[in-house]
Order: C-alpha cells, then structure tokens, then sequence
C-alpha cells in the first residue's frame, strides 16, 4: 500500500447523544490515547479532533491495517464494543478525507450549519498535534490548507450569515441597534433557564453590565453571583427601566410586567437612546403597544425563532455552493499532496515526550 | 506632474465613471453574493474622487476661482464635498452599505450634471467679483451642503434600519446597514459639521454685504438663511433630546433636498430665467502641461 491519508471517527450524523457520550474524551483520556497512536506501528502521522460532536482521528500510514488498529485501541481505552464502532464509523481516505477535513473546518459538516466555533477547535487539534511532533509534512499541509479552504468557504458564501440560536439572535440584534455591546446596560428580568442562557449570550459577546431582578430576590441573588453581574429587586424594574438598553424578560407572571405608561416615561428620560426589549415569556411580559413607542424595538420569542430558522434555511440554501468550492479545494490540496507523497518519511522521526492533549 | 491632455469635463467625466462603477460593483456583488464588496468600494470612490479633484482643479483654473458658476459646477462641488467626508467617514464602514450608497449618491450627483449641458452653458465671469470673501463665503455654502448630502444619506440608512428593526425583517441587505446608534451618532455629528460650516459662510457673506447691501441677492439671501435655521434648529432639538429618531432622520433627508431646491431658487433668481453671459467654451478646459 502507498502512503494514505485516511480519517476515522464518529460524528453527530450517526452517533446518538448517548453514543457521543461514551466516546467523548477526556483531556486526560486523549493525553493517554495519542501516547498510545504514537506507538502503533505504520502511522507515520496523526491528529486527533475530540468536540461534543465528533471524535475524529486524521492520519497518515503506508500500511493497510492502521486505521483498523486505531479504530481497536480508541475502542479498547474507552471500553466501547468495536462492532458497534463499526456500524457507526466514518472512515474516508485520500481526496474524501481531504474533502472531509475542509467541510469540517469550514462548519459545513456541523449539527449547526456554518457555525464558527469547530473552526477553533479543529486548529487548537491541530496545533497540539503539531507541538507533541505527532504531525509532519502531509498533514501539516493539509490542516493549513484546509484552513485556507474553509476561511474561502466562509468569506465567499453567505454559509456563517445570521445566528441560528434564539439567543444569539438576539445578540445580533442588539447589536443592529447599539452596535456594541461594552458599553449596553442590560436587565434580565426573571431568573430562568432561557432568561439566563440568553444573558450568558449577551455577556460571552462582550456585554460588561448585566442586572438581574427576579421577583424572588434570593434567586436574583444566586443567578447574579454565577454570572457575575448585580441584583436589583423587581419591584424597582419600572422605575429603573431608563437605566438599560437592554431588557430581557422572562418571567412567569401572567400579566405583562412592563406597560406602555412606564415605557414612554422611561424613553422620556433616554432621549436619542434606543430600548431593545427581548420578550422570552408566555404569556408576554411586555404591553404589545410598546413596539409602537418610536426608537423602542420588541421582540417576542415568536420573532426570534422565526429568524433564526430563516437564517438556518438561508444558510442550508448555501450548501450546494459551500460543497462545490470546498469539492474543488479539497483536490487541488489532494493533487499538491499527493505530488510529494511518495518521497515521505515512512515513520515519525521523533515523538514528543512531554504530550500535551489534542 | 504630466497629466493626460484631458478637458476638465473628460476628468470628471472619469470620476462619475469610477464612482457608478463603484455603484454597479456593489449592486452585482449584492444580488450574486448577498454582501457589499467592501473595501472595493471605497477605492473606486477614492479613484473617483482624485478624477473629480484634477477636473475641478482645471476648471478652478480657467475661471480663476472656486468652480461655482453655474449648476453643472455646483453639483459637481456638492458630490466632491460629500466624498471628502466619506473618506474619512466611510473607512470604518468600508464592510457595510454606506460605501455603495455613496457611491450611488455622488454618481447620481455628478452623472446628472453632466447630462444636462444646459446647466454648463453659462458662466458667471468673473464668477465673484473680484472678492475673495465672497469665494469662501460660497465654496463653504455649497461645501455644507455636501455635507447635507452625506446627512441624508445616513439619514436613509437610518430610516432602513429602523424599518427593517421595526417589520422584523433582517435579513438580505439589511443586514449590512450599520447599527441605529451608528447612524445616529454620524448623523448629529453630520448635521452639526453641516450647521456650523454654513453659519461660518453666511458669517463670511455678512461681512461684504453689510458693507454694500444693496449687492445682496435676496432670495439667496433668504434662502441660504432659511436652510440654515432649519439645520441648526433642527441639530438643536436633536441635542435636546425632542427631535430623535425616525423624524430626526425624516428632517436630515428633507433638509438636503430643500437644500438643492434652494439651489434652483436662487440660481433661477439670479439668472432670471435667462441664460447670462454666456460662457465661451466653459465646458472645454484643459490644464496647460508645466
């Protein structure tokens, strides 16, 4: 056999949570398992990309068996039984796995179309991979070039347009409005899951002034020392309401809790400031005339689903173009890599001592 | 420095060219990809405006002054005001609409000009007098309201972010307007700049026609001072906090278009209708090699 660059692995489309769970390694568990790669016999090159949706293992062997003998020894440390590994294995080589590696990094093969994030987690794989001297000539070009594919990818194509989760959606539109968030006061009213997983949004995009007001104070209390934001009571909410730029409302009251009345005297008194209220609850917190007030902006859980499925089908629409540069990416890197293949080392010339995890 | 044997209305000619050309850039990057081109436009915009510069410089020279004879020149003025701005402005926004919205605006400015010769077939000479005062008087008036022109259109895309935050339709172009409070703040510093440019022109005016009054143009006059209350009441009110928002941005855009109407007024006032000394070759210029 000539010398191959394969992957294997399981990812989202055919492991099952449950699964996924099973196979995730620990930091410790891929410390152990790359020292373990680095000792079979024919894998002259390897990388090892460990998210909460796939658990990958990029590599480089002239000898047919290697990828069998990795699919054993991932197995055996995580106690996995290999014929169900089997049934669920991706397994791809040459110009596939190029192709492969490409759609990955560019988010075309994530369980949220076009995200981001798994860019940085496929460098930051590489990158260990590369530092522990696990990696070498061939797959040293195919990650960079990977890279470069998957940044034409997503700067070419509308692929990473819009958010596709409620909360950053709102994100987003906070920032249509202010345009930054450093300098946004913001008001979580209610201290619930949605409430603070859209607080935490806003606050992991840079949001420094964050108010919680629930109107069991203690539980504003907790929630505003686990994000380290402040609490205000609840009854102080329309009194203060001049005071942010951002409200947030999740409460269960079954009334609304902010009224038409108390809007326009809070934007009496923030002239030329915008007021994004974000209306998570059911029934709604906010008086639905407020959206009226000129320079108030309402969304309700309705209106952010509804984009954030527009952006989710918007970016399924950019698939077919994604696919076709990434298909031609992938063979020009496969035709560059496969010009310099044969004259590879068969075996790595030196292995990392001190390994740090993929 | 060796320029091409060029005419000035060949040079701008150029420039108009450079900034559609900006303008259909975008448009087809819009419509193909979905997002502005981006630093492009700002370059075909820059391209223009060194055209523009060189055409306005060599009809500054033949008619030995600032080029604000007639229409034609006016507009030309206008739209080279408004890309100075830009270009100082417009490099922050260089990934959002607001280079192809200029891009359109002064290709429109300057493509109209130059497609009614009728506005270039007269030519005050001299065109100020012998005063330099009066120059600057009109090169700061007609300067403020390239101003306006920038004013309103931020004050457009201001309107289209509100709409598009208001009908929660977020998508397609909208996406790459600039923020509301972006919009906003360009606009007050806008309108301001725009203000106190044309109260700095009427204070320079002031000074000859108080000295002989009966010079003064009236309509002009009035006019001139009209748009200026309006700017400056309405940057006031802004400051106030009473005029915000999408009617602060309705008064923006009405405020430029008054202001080019107002233009029609006096130069109609001036002319009386008639077409005065008629230039000899006013749109055959070209700047002598050094």
């Amino acid at each position: 056999m000539s010398t191959e660059i394969f992957v294997i692995g399981a990812t989202h489309h055919r492991a099952p949570l449950a699964l996924r769970e099973k196979l995730a390694l620990t930091a410790d568990g891929a410390l152990a398992l790359a020292q373990t790669f680095a000792q079979i016999e024919g894998l002259q090159e390897f990388a090892i990309l460990n998210t909460c949706n796939r658990i990958e293992f990029y590599g480089v062997t002239g000898q047919a068996g290697t990828p069998a003998r990795i699919a054993a020894a991932f197995c055996a440390q995580q106690g996995f039984a290999p014929e169900e590994f089997a049934n669920l294995q991706l397994r791809l080589q040459g110009c596939d796995a190029v192709h492969h590696l490409v759609a990955v990094s560019a988010g075309l093969d994530s369980q949220m179309l076009g995200e981001t994030e798994i860019f940085g987690q496929v460098k930051g794989a590489y990158a260990a991979a590369q530092a522990a001297g696990f990696t070498g000539p061939v797959l040293n070009r195919l990650f960079q070039k990977s890279f470069q594919a998957a940044k034409h990818v997503r700067t070419t194509t509308a692929i990473t347009i819009g958010q596709v989760s409620v909360a950053n959606v709102a994100v987003d539109l906070a920032l249509t409005i202010f345009g930054t968030l450093t300098n946004t006061r913001i008001l979580l009213l209610g201290a619930g899951e949605i409430g603070e997983k859209t607080a935490k949004a806003f606050q992991s995009r840079g949001a420094a002034a964050l108010t919680v007001a629930s109107r069991r104070f203690e539980r504003a209390m907790e929630l505003a020392t686990a994000l380290d934001a402040s609490a205000m009571p609840f009854t102080q909410r329309e009194a203060r309401l001049a005071e942010f730029d951002v409200v947030v409302c999740a409460t269960s009251a079954p009334d609304p809790v902010i009224s038409l009345a108390t809007t326009r005297v809070a934007m009496a008194r923030r002239p030329g400031r915008p007021l994004f209220f974000i209306d998570l609850a059911l029934p709604r917190d906010i008086d639905p005339q407020v959206a009226e007030i000129d320079n108030v902006f309402v969304y309700n859980l309705d209106d952010l689903a509804k984009i954030a499925e527009q952006n989710r089908r918007a970016r399924a629409a950019e698939m077919t173009k994604c696919l076709a540069i990434a298909t031609t990416k992938a063979e020009i890197i496969w035709q560059q890599i496969s010009a310099t293949i044969g004259s590879l080392p068969l075996k790595l010339t030196s292995r990392a001592e001190g390994l740090s995890p993929p | 420095m060796m320029w091409p044997e060029f005419t000035d209305r060949a040079w701008l000619w150029i420039a108009a060219s450079f900034y559609l050309a900006g303008f259909i850039q975008g448009t087809v990057s819009l419509l193909r990809h979905g997002r502005p081109p981006g630093g492009t436009t700002y370059l075909f915009i820059a391209g223009g405006y060194l055209a523009q510069l060189v055409g306005l410089s060599i009809r500054g020279r033949a008619v030995a002054g600032c080029p604000l004879g007639n229409p034609f020149e006016i507009f030309q003025f206008i739209a080279w005001s408004a890309i100075t701005l830009y270009l100082v402005v417009g490099v922050t926004f260089r990934k959002s609409l607001f280079g192809y919205f200029t891009s359109g605006l002064a290709a429109s400015l300057t493509l109209l000009s130059l497609a009614i010769p009728v506005w270039d077939h007269t030519q005050r000479r001299p065109i100020f007098g012998l005063n330099p005062w009066i120059e600057l008087h009109a090169a700061l008036a007609v300067f403020s309201y390239g101003v306006f022109g920038l004013l309103a259109l931020t004050a457009f895309m201001f309107l289209l972010r509100n709409y598009s935050l208001k009908s929660k339709r977020q998508g397609g172009w909208f996406s790459f307007l600039p923020s509301i409070m972006e919009l906003d703040h360009i606009g007050v510093r806008l309108l301001g700049a725009g203000s106190a440019i044309l109260a700095l022109s009427l204070a320079v005016g002031s000074v000859y026609w108080l000295k002989d009054i009966s010079s003064v143009n009236v309509t002009k006059l009035v006019l001139t001072v009209v748009v200026w209350l309006i700017a400056a009441g309405a940057f006031t009110l802004r400051l106030l906090g009473i005029l915000i928002a999408k009617r602060f941005a309705w008064v923006c855009l009405s405020l430029f278009i008054g202001a080019l109407l107002s233009l029609a007024a006096v130069d109609q006032s001036r002319t009386g209708g008639k077409k005065t000394s008629p230039a000899s070759r006013p749109a055959r210029v070209v700047l002598e090699r050094s």
